[in-house]
């Protein structure tokens, strides 16, 4: 698509066989906005109480919504540092579902419900990662 | 008529993804901190589900829609790759919430600042093709 094949082995694949992948994609966005546009519910998401308190310790605030302004507003995207942020954990969710062979539904729920022990290593990683981040690492960068 | 089935598919992906605020960085965060029963019971019901449908897939051996036998193809054995892959991409989720489905329902949802977390992620990617050989697997 991007030329990238051409130099690099694993980007050399038939893309006319994978299009329905971006098929998908297409109706995923489709599918998100038709969710906020005419299935919306109009009451605050019932997020637990300590996980609003935890994150407001961090400087997160709840307000009802699916995602915090502090990091998906575009008031926040006029900070490099939010920006930074999206991006780097951007790379790490690519490059971490390819180094893995799959991501959530592939392994967590693909993978498991063809009872791959792969896969359920793969979701203990994703535990180990996630809880790193959680704990020890983003109380240090927000 | 096959590119209306995965654009439906899609579709659905994307309600589903939504309704049941599995897009949602909080839902995420409370999950990582053991704080709600929300994210297991999706995902627990979905790997049921799932277990359901492999077993009927295969007991009948149902086809796929252009008539060709489903397959499913056993992972490779190494299990280097998926610990510290997995745990990569556990890093990346925590941080942004966002699974790469997700993110793409997100974007169509109206957070456009998606769209920076989907940049990083075909970085990612790209940045594994280019350096997967010099990788343990």
């Amino acid at each position: 698509m991007t030329g990238a094949g051409k130099k690099l082995k694993f980007f050399d694949f038939n893309w006319k066989t994978q299009q329905w992948n971006l098929l998908f994609l297409l109706g995923a966005i489709a599918g998100g906005y038709i969710a906020s546009h005419y299935l919306a519910n109009p009451a605050d998401l019932e997020l637990s109480e300590s996980t609003i308190r935890d994150l407001s310790k961090l400087g997160i605030s709840f307000k009802g919504g699916l995602n915090p302004d502090e990091l998906f507003s575009l008031e926040a995207l006029s900070q490099p540092k939010t920006i930074l942020l999206l991006l780097a954990g951007g790379i790490l969710v690519g490059f971490g579902s390819r180094y893995a062979g799959g991501c959530t539904s592939g392994h967590a729920i693909s993978g498991l419900s063809n009872l791959q022990l792969p896969s359920l290593v793969a979701v203990i990683g994703f535990f180990i990662g996630g809880l790193i981040m959680t704990f020890f690492i983003m109380p240090y960068i927000f | 008529m096959k590119t209306l089935k995965y654009i439906l598919a899609g579709i659905l992906f994307g309600i589903v993804m939504s309704k049941s605020e599995a897009i949602s960085w909080f839902r995420i965060q409370e999950m990582f901190r053991f704080q709600s029963f929300h994210m297991y019971g999706i995902i627990g019901t979905a790997v049921i589900l799932g277990v359901i449908s492999v077993l009927v897939i295969k007991r009948f051996r149902i086809k796929d829609s252009s008539g060709h036998p489903i397959v499913f193809a056993d992972k490779n054995k190494p299990y280097l790759r998926y610990l510290i892959g997995g745990l990569i991409f556990g890093l990346g989720w925590a941080l942004t919430g966002a699974c790469p489905g997700p993110m793409f329902v997100n974007l169509g949802y109206g957070y456009l600042a998606m769209l920076v977390v989907i940049v990083g992620a075909l970085a990612g990617t790209y940045l594994y093709g280019v350096i997967k050989d010099k990788l343990p697997h």
